[in-house]
């Protein structure tokens, strides 16, 4: 059973999908792809456990920090590219996310949404920086330096000139709640996007 | 006869493979080389450490680097303090496990170890081959080591495995046999050699050239050797092994006695050091060979024949790699092995990266350190899972019995 946001990208790569993962953890969402859909592709990874997991079940994974860009990956030589709640943790979201659709045409993203109600909870009523299982850091040592909530994502999406082909959210373990799809912004804990250069 | 060359230590360290024994093999066909030459004949000294399976599926090979040799795990003898140089991942449960795999490391033509070389004896001229040996490179010790694979009867290896000058034996097995390569490990290496890198080489050869003793190449033939410019060369060959930090941490600016005397004896650690290193290998290694090993560094390039471009000279390579870097090397830098990475990736290879934290310089791929270990390991493991290899002593154990007896 994958986490609840790698469920729902699973289902949006294509069959035989040439693809790049940010952050692709211990690159079961790349195994799965790989064994299933006949997906390709390479995942890039800092966390010293995760690529070791990678190369353990036989998944190309690079060394890599987001944060240095993607430089030595030409333009159009995936069909997606794939970044899971990495793109709070990077210096610069709105570079990355060009970079992204450099790379490929098509890009899927996920990320904690701020503005989740759990989170406003903590922040508007009790004044602290929200913790959640989304968001489990204390606000001194967390890695997440960009937050940002499903409504921002959107915005940025629409000044850069994207389409949002897809969005969805997950709630916890369980995604597509009814009230997540009416009112995301406040009821959706993942932020997910399917967006496309136009 | 049991194919593996390891016997029983009455004691053996854990992690060992024990007391080995080298085996020669000799080629009588002749090997046309790059630089024009043709070799008539020559003979290859090789180690081997664990059991070939039945199928012959599980040999993995070995490829040495500059001043490597044959002897890569284990101990000559009982008596024998220093195991072979690549100990650290070579045996019983380590990364190249033996259990499971059958290790094959040669000492390559040109060397000085037992293979032919500079040192061998030339039937044409009736003397030492010395500075008339050909000059050999990368493809032809790969050429050379596909000959090897033929007399043992591997035709595909599960994996080749090297660091630094070995890496580039592997890149170049991956394209001139890519069906012959089933995995390919390649640490600590360079897809070419920097014009820092050549230059510092170029210091190495003039050092040994300009020694009086050197005579040209001939030095055998006036019963010399000409040790003080190879243990200058080995010096500057040193520093660039060592990282800037490895060595202030080991040596910082210690005296050897406690005050300063003001006159160019060894006063500093560093130099006594760099020194012994020298005297030691000036005696223990052959210049031309070193001359040799150095040209062949220098060579190594196989995108020239592609315009420059590597991804397409790695077109033809098949197998998935593993490439290691680390973060203190300054004589092949991670961003060299980036370079080689990224290569493998426009060219569509499957490939996995790892920059490992090492204080130690170039030097840390001989050495052991937790993430160098858990990754080599992860993906050798990998490797075995793949092609179904058993551990020796489990399941297909009465097998391997069965074939050690028919090995050449």
């Amino acid at each position: 059973m994958m986490r609840a946001d790698l469920e729902l990208i699973y289902d949006w790569v294509p069959e035989g999908a040439h693809v790049l993962d940010l952050a692709c953890g211990d690159g079961e969402l790349l195994e799965t792809l790989a064994n299933n859909k006949g997906v390709t592709g390479y995942g890039l990874e800092i966390d010293h456990d995760g690529i070791n997991a990678c190369v353990a079940r036989g998944v190309s994974v690079i060394e890599h920090n987001l944060d240095d860009g993607l430089s030595s990956f030409c333009d159009n030589s995936y069909d997606q590219v794939i970044m899971t709640q990495a793109l709070q943790a990077l210096r610069r979201p709105d570079r990355m996310l060009d970079e992204m659709l450099r790379v490929a045409e098509e890009g899927i993203i996920t990320f904690p949404n701020f503005a989740y109600w759990r989170h406003r909870v903590h922040l508007g009523l009790r004044g602290y920086m929200p913790v959640s299982k989304s968001l489990p850091h204390a606000w001194y040592d967390t890695p997440n330096i960009h937050l940002s909530t499903f409504n921002d994502f959107e915005h940025l999406c629409r000044e850069k000139g994207l389409m949002i082909v897809d969005r969805a959210v997950g709630v916890g373990d369980h995604q597509g709640h009814w009230k997540s799809r009416l009112w995301p912004n406040l009821f959706g804990e993942i932020a997910i996007f399917r967006v496309r250069r136009r | 006869m049991p194919d593996s060359d390891t016997l029983a230590f009455t004691d053996r360290p854990a992690g060992s493979v024990g007391v080995v024994t080298p085996h020669v093999a000799r080629f009588d066909t002749p090997l046309a080389l790059a630089c024009g030459k043709v070799l008539p004949a020559y003979e290859l000294i090789y180690e081997t450490y664990g059991t070939l399976n039945f199928d012959r599926s599980n040999a993995v090979l070995i490829c040495h680097a500059l001043s490597g040799h044959h002897h890569a795990a284990g101990y000559h003898s009982e008596e024998d303090r220093k195991p072979g140089w690549w100990d650290a991942h070579i045996g019983p449960g380590k990364a190249i496990d033996t259990n499971r795999f059958f290790v094959v490391s040669l000492n390559n033509l040109g060397g000085c170890h037992g293979s032919t070389g500079p040192v061998s004896h030339n039937p044409d001229t009736g003397r030492q081959w010395g500075p008339e040996f050909p000059m050999v490179t990368v493809s032809d010790w790969v050429a050379s080591q596909a000959r090897l694979a033929d007399h043992l009867g591997i035709e595909r290896w599960a994996a080749a495995v090297g660091g630094s000058l070995g890496g580039m034996q592997v890149m170049q097995w991956t394209m001139t046999y890519p069906e012959r390569v089933a995995n390919a490990v390649v640490i600590a290496a360079t897809p070419r050699l920097s014009a820092q890198n050549i230059a510092f080489n170029e210091v190495a050869r003039q050092a040994i050239r300009s020694d009086p003793e050197f005579f040209d190449g001939w030095y055998a033939e006036h019963d010399t050797v000409p040790k003080r410019g190879l243990k200058l060369a080995r010096m500057v060959g040193h520093i660039t092994y060592l990282s800037e930090d490895a060595m202030g941490s080991k040596f910082g600016r210690d005296l050897r006695s406690d005050d300063l005397n003001f006159g160019f004896d060894v006063e500093f650690q560093v130099e006594s050091y760099l020194r012994y290193q020298g005297d030691t290998f000036s005696t223990a290694f052959d210049a031309n060979t070193y001359l040799l090993m150095t040209k062949a560094l220098d060579y190594f390039d196989p995108s020239a024949t592609q315009g420059g471009d590597l991804a397409k000279a790695l077109a033809p390579a098949q197998c998935p790699f593993l490439i290691v870097s680390f973060t203190t090397d300054w004589r092949f830098p991670p961003s060299r092995s980036r370079e080689l990475v990224d290569a493998l990736i426009r060219a569509g290879k499957a490939v996995s990266y790892a920059n490992i934290d090492s204080p130690h310089g170039h030097d840390a791929f001989l050495l052991s350190e937790p993430r160098y270990d858990a990754i080599f390991s992860a993906f050798m493991n990998r490797a075995a899972g793949e092609l179904n290899l058993a551990e020796a002593g489990k399941d297909e154990a009465s097998e391997d019995a069965t074939s050690s007896e028919e090995t050449p």
